[in-house]
């Protein structure tokens, strides 16, 4: 190491070789081709999480019960609604945020937290951020769990048709065949997550203090989401003329596409196109964001983690 | 083919946290009058303009002082590190062992390090689960395998990652020093394997400081000062330049037949 100098940082060095779509494209193919290998390493995350625990991986499950019966009862009570229609509605809504959320703190710190493998072993960078999607695959399969046990106890309540989530709120068609649109939903999400690491992964590399910003900011999303509250209760609240209101606080805020697209159909809500519209939207944009940061940053990352 | 080529390739790290220096430019550069110097970072030029073309049955010693830029070249090699400037063009099956602290998991068992560094090199779970036995016997870590990582020794962690490469059968091989932590009659072993492995179709580059190992297992090498290749040539050269002396001198004769250097 000798000489000490400095260089101009305006976006990123110049690297001739590194920024090439196709090395970018390159990366996530391969990436994707090695299936076994953050298939393994994702379970192994959660083998190591709850190792020499009693229950193990249960765990994820039960704090999810927990959480879900606790806030169920609370917010049930708080907001003069049915706990048969409003249970199942927040466990839902929560299940489906703890997906998001994990892809959006944990991706932001993917090539962080994986620094030791980045600059030992030679493998795309892509393995990575589906190592950190997968993890959050397998938690929201054991919370999917939380899931079975309330619908085979709430299954009356969200199967009679023009059912309410909360009292006087908007009728819902109850559970049907549309249930299996969860399926598409949930694959869509979960290529939406895959993004999000990548880019937020890259960002955050370069960036120590977005991890941070990401932190702060979903927490108040959490709450800004109806997820503990139904869009039922901005009607209430402002009448029926507070499209204006339901516009402000829920439609312009994606995670509420996202999160109404996999919760409508499994328990049984009104589903609308304009969602999936939304999401398919943010899908191609994002995609073509952390495509562009793959083509300029890829090469880069293993020199800032 | 196996090859490696690399063309005037220089390797950057821009070091963020260096906020003293930045500030005391910031400051130096006001009173000299300059401006802007906010959005400089420093970095450290840890290679410098490498030209290296490698090829097939090629096994390289890596020489050079601490912080030379050993470990560099050999992450740059393996394609961790692209180029911050220049090219490098790297064809065949890469198997690094740099750092053993890294990649392993201390926490889990032998076994599941073991396919976890052969799903990382390119190989399948099935085709891992076919080598387990053959690893196990070379490593001679028997039942231990089924203990965690953090009950072993260094030495034999070294014989865990040195079983996973050679039975993987890898075009080129990069190894950092710090294997010398395992004993001689294993060595002997491994050599044997590592020597029969580049024969066969592989490359070999090896940074280490110690000679005993060089001799055992280069033929060439490459001799770093300052992030820069100060001499290449063969091993015995290099090495008289870099010591100052011929370390061959005082070998017998036989020895110097087994390494395959005469006179």
């Amino acid at each position: 190491m000798q000489a000490i100098s400095a260089i101009d940082v305006p976006s990123a060095p110049v690297a001739h070789t590194g920024r090439s779509w196709a090395r970018a494209a390159q990366d996530i193919r391969q990436g994707i081709g090695h299936r076994e290998l953050w298939g393994h390493l994702g379970w192994q995350d959660i083998k190591q999480r709850y190792r020499r625990s009693v229950i193990g991986p249960l765990w994820i499950t039960l704090s999810m019960a927990i959480t879900a019966a606790g806030l169920g009862l609370l917010y049930s009570q708080l907001f003069e609604a049915s706990i048969g229609t409003f249970l199942p509605y927040l466990t839902v809504g929560f299940i489906v945020w703890n997906f998001i959320l994990g892809c959006l703190t944990e991706g932001s710190d993917t090539f962080i937290a994986n620094e030791g493998l980045i600059k030992h072993l030679p493998a795309p960078l892509t393995v990575y951020a589906l190592r950190t999607v997968w993890r959050q695959t397998l938690m929201l399969m054991h919370n999917l769990l939380v899931y079975v046990v309330v619908l085979a106890i709430f299954f009356n309540d969200l199967s009679t048709p023009g059912y309410e989530i909360t009292e006087h709120g908007t009728p819902q068609p109850g559970l049907s065949w549309a249930a299996l649109l969860a399926i598409p939903a949930f694959c869509l999400i979960a290529l939406n997550g895959a993004w999000v690491t990548l880019l937020f992964g890259i960002i955050s590399t370069r960036y120590r203090d977005i991890p941070q910003v990401v932190g702060a900011l979903t927490q108040l999303l959490f709450f800004m989401t109806p997820i503990v509250w139904s869009t039922d209760i901005l009607t209430k609240r402002f009448g029926e003329g507070a499209a204006d209101w339901k516009i402000l606080v829920a439609e312009l805020n994606p995670l509420y596409h996202f999160i109404q697209i996999l919760r409508a159909p499994l328990i049984g809500n009104t589903q609308s196109w304009h969602h999936w519209v939304v999401v398919g939207g943010i899908t191609v944009i994002g995609w073509s964001l952390a495509f562009l940061a793959m083509r300029n940053y890829r090469a880069r990352v293993s020199y800032w983690v | 083919m196996v090859s490696i080529e690399v063309h005037n390739a220089s390797v950057d790290f821009p070091i963020f946290d260096a906020k003293t220096r930045s500030l005391k430019k910031a400051v130096l550069g006001k009173v000299g009058g300059k401006i802007g110097t906010e959005a400089r970072v420093p970095v450290i030029e840890a290679l410098h303009d490498i030209t290296l073309t490698l090829k097939e049955g090629d096994r390289v010693a890596l020489v050079g002082h601490n912080g030379a830029g050993k470990s560099t070249l050999l992450r740059l090699l393996s394609g961790i590190y692209e180029p911050t400037r220049g090219t490098s063009r790297i064809r065949g099956k890469i198997a690094p062992v740099f750092d053993l602290a890294v990649g392993m998991d201390p926490e889990i068992s032998g076994l599941e390090n073991i396919m976890i560094r052969g799903l990382f090199l390119g190989m399948s779970r099935k085709e891992m689960e076919k080598r387990v036995d053959d690893i196990s016997n070379f490593t001679e870590l028997g039942d231990y395998l089924h203990l965690p990582l953090r009950t072993y020794s260094t030495g034999m962690r070294v014989r865990l990652a040195l079983g996973v490469v050679t039975s993987i059968d890898p075009e080129i091989l990069l190894l950092d020093e710090g294997i010398g932590a395992v004993d001689a009659a294993f060595m002997t072993k491994a050599r044997d394997r590592l020597v029969d492995l580049v024969r066969r179709s592989g490359m070999l580059v090896f940074a280490s400081h110690s000679d005993d190992l060089l001799f055992e297992l280069c033929n060439t090498a490459i001799w770093m000062d300052e992030g820069q290749v100060k001499m290449q040539g063969s091993l015995r050269e290099v090495l008289t330049a870099y010591k100052g002396r011929d370390p061959f001198e005082h070998m017998s004769k036989e020895t110097l037949e087994r390494l395959g250097e005469t006179g």
